[in-house]
């Protein structure tokens, strides 16, 4: 432990964006102020993503699952069973990471192309099953979270500050678990998977294992944000387990950098705001989103923080874990 | 040369009947073998002789279609690759296989890291570190330990691919035609690499090189289409008949 946060560059920065997210609250408007909380929540979802593909080298298709399940697991158990903030939250999480380990089971069996198609393929299955069942899901349409449910330990998650804090505290813990596996001997396994599998199984790791191993973080990172999501937003829909939902996350640590701790966040923040402007000026948004990701290839093949750790050498390595 | 008799040192490795097809071509052909602890034996044979093959089924990369392998007394047939490196057989690459991306440090780290860990619980990086900056210094790249592997020379990839087996502590290292591509004077010092390598692990080697061989192999045995066609010290071997005839070009 103290070797993963020893003071140095890198515990700096990662301290200092946590410190910048805190106080920006104090200093947003109304409209960023619910802007940035979503957002901090949405790069939970991304860090988790980035847990499995960028550190690990898994391109899931499927992730909306793991976010579905736990927008789901939490809003059925508020709307269904009045199970109020912190239980919901649990019960959400739960059900992502019993997902991912069910799932990540057997898709793990395949790599590569397979295992995109077996991962697009079972978060279809995810996505039509809440279809199925619409009598309580309210399917496409969805339901909007019940608000005398929505509190967390006698606190009010309809109240901004509340909010924004809840959803610092949960992108605080993403973030340094995120950096915990990225500097210690679990994020190197990982990457050794990652660059050259054949040779970690060589050197005697259980390669299926520590992919499954890694896809659970990244799973139980990506409920734990579809659970604070119903939460905080007080809305549950299918949408959100579309296979839209499945891009995004991949979307986004590609823009930050895949492979780099800050990147998600990063990735969320400029697509987000991306979109939230181009949108003010012209219907053609995604026009401009697409002319930006090419730029992205071009500029910045590795993500910008990818990019720009690749630029730092060894300095960035430290910095940028 | 007076040959000293020694007691026979308990097997290592033994094999019985083991056999590969692929498809209509059997490259390992019902091979029995057996190697003592302790000794530097070398494996050579015409290309094509299933030399590979067979080393790949003794670590478990690839599966037989029937004989057996007992390492250290047990049988390991049916242990997976990552296994049986945990039951101390390491296999180096015959195309070097590394993380490029990584520093070198960060290569033999990983071939120390799981042997050390316990549960989930890994070993302190100080201690991994100082281990890799051993087995990287017995290699002669203690200065390039900072260097990303990917940006070493061909010969520094080799030797590194020796320290990550260095790394593993093996009982059983083996070397797969490790001194392909290296100049003359890095095939001296890999010679006297291997020979100390030796005194605490079994080393089985693929070799190309005669000179290499004959410098360090104890015992060697010769495939030939997937069967052992000879094995005896060196000086056997170079006066086999059919040997001469199946690869030394006599």
């Amino acid at each position: 432990m103290r070797e993963i946060f020893r003071p140095d560059g890198g515990t700096a920065l990662h301290l200092g964006v946590l410190i910048v997210l805190f106080a920006l609250q104090f200093a947003l408007s109304d409209y960023h102020h619910i802007n940035i909380a979503r957002i901090m929540v949405l790069a939970c979802f991304a860090m988790g993503y980035n847990i499995a593909f960028g550190y690990t080298g898994l391109l899931s298709l499927g992730h909306a699952m793991f976010f579905g399940a736990g927008l789901y697991g939490a809003g059925l158990a508020a709307q269904f069973a009045a199970v109020s903030g912190p239980g919901a939250f649990v019960i959400g999480l739960a059900a992502a990471v019993a997902l991912t380990v069910l799932a990540g089971a057997v898709a793990l069996r395949t790599a590569g192309v397979s295992f995109m198609i077996v991962t697009l393929m079972f978060a279809q299955a995810a996505y039509l099953t809440i279809y199925y069942f619409g009598e309580f899901t309210r399917g496409d349409e969805g339901f909007v979270y019940p608000d005398a449910m929505r509190t967390l330990f006698g606190l009010e998650l309809i109240e901004p500050t509340v909010r924004y804090t809840v959803a610092f505290g949960l992108f605080a813990i993403c973030l340094i678990a995120s950096f915990a596996v990225a500097r210690s001997g679990l994020g190197r396994i990982f990457v050794a998977v990652r660059e050259n599998e054949d040779r970690a199984r060589m050197l005697g790791y259980d390669v299926y294992r520590m992919k499954l191993l890694a896809l659970t973080i990244s799973g139980a990172m990506a409920g734990a944000a579809g659970a604070a999501y119903g939460l905080l937003f007080g809305y549950v829909g299918a949408s959100f387990a579309n296979i839209e939902y499945s891009i995004y996350p991949l979307l986004w640590v590609l823009m930050g950098g895949a492979g780099v701790v800050l990147g998600p966040l990063l990735g969320t923040l400029a697509m987000f705001y991306l979109v939230d402007v181009t949108s003010g000026f012209t219907t053609a948004y995604l026009l401009v989103v697409g002319a930006a990701l090419i730029a992205l290839i071009l500029f910045f093949p590795k993500g910008v923080l990818g990019t720009v750790r690749e630029k730092l050498g060894a300095r960035g390595a430290r910095w940028l874990p | 040369m007076a040959a000293v008799e020694e007691e026979a040192a308990p097997l290592l490795l033994e094999t019985r009947g083991l056999t590969r097809h692929f498809g209509g071509l059997t490259a390992v052909d019902d091979v029995d073998f057996q190697l003592p602890t302790g000794e530097i034996r070398a494996i050579i044979g015409p290309n094509g002789a299933g030399k590979t093959t067979f080393v790949s089924l003794l670590s478990g990369r690839i599966r037989p279609s029937a004989g057996r392998v007992t390492f250290a007394g047990q049988d390991v047939s049916r242990l997976k690759a990552h296994q049986r490196v945990a039951r101390g057989i390491a296999y180096t690459f015959q195309i070097t296989s590394i993380f490029k991306a990584m520093s070198a440090r960060e290569n033999v780290m990983l071939a120390a890291q799981r042997r050390l860990t316990k549960g989930l619980i890994g070993p302190p990086e100080a201690e991994l570190r100082a281990l890799a900056d051993e087995a990287l210094a017995r290699v002669g790249l203690a200065e390039r330990a900072e260097e990303a592997a990917g940006n070493l020379s061909y010969g520094h990839q080799r030797l590194l691919e020796v320290a990550m087996g260095l790394g593993l502590a093996p009982r059983l290292l083996i070397l797969d035609e490790p001194t392909q591509g290296l100049s003359d004077e890095e095939i001296a010092a890999f010679i006297d690499l291997v020979r100390e390598i030796a005194q605490e692990s079994t080393v089985l080697l693929i070799e190309h090189n005669m000179h290499v061989v004959m410098g360090l192999a104890e015992r060697i045995t010769v495939l030939d289409r997937g069967r052992v066609l000879a094995e005896g010290a060196p000086e056997e071997i170079r006066a086999d008949d059919a040997v001469q005839r199946a690869y030394l070009g006599g």
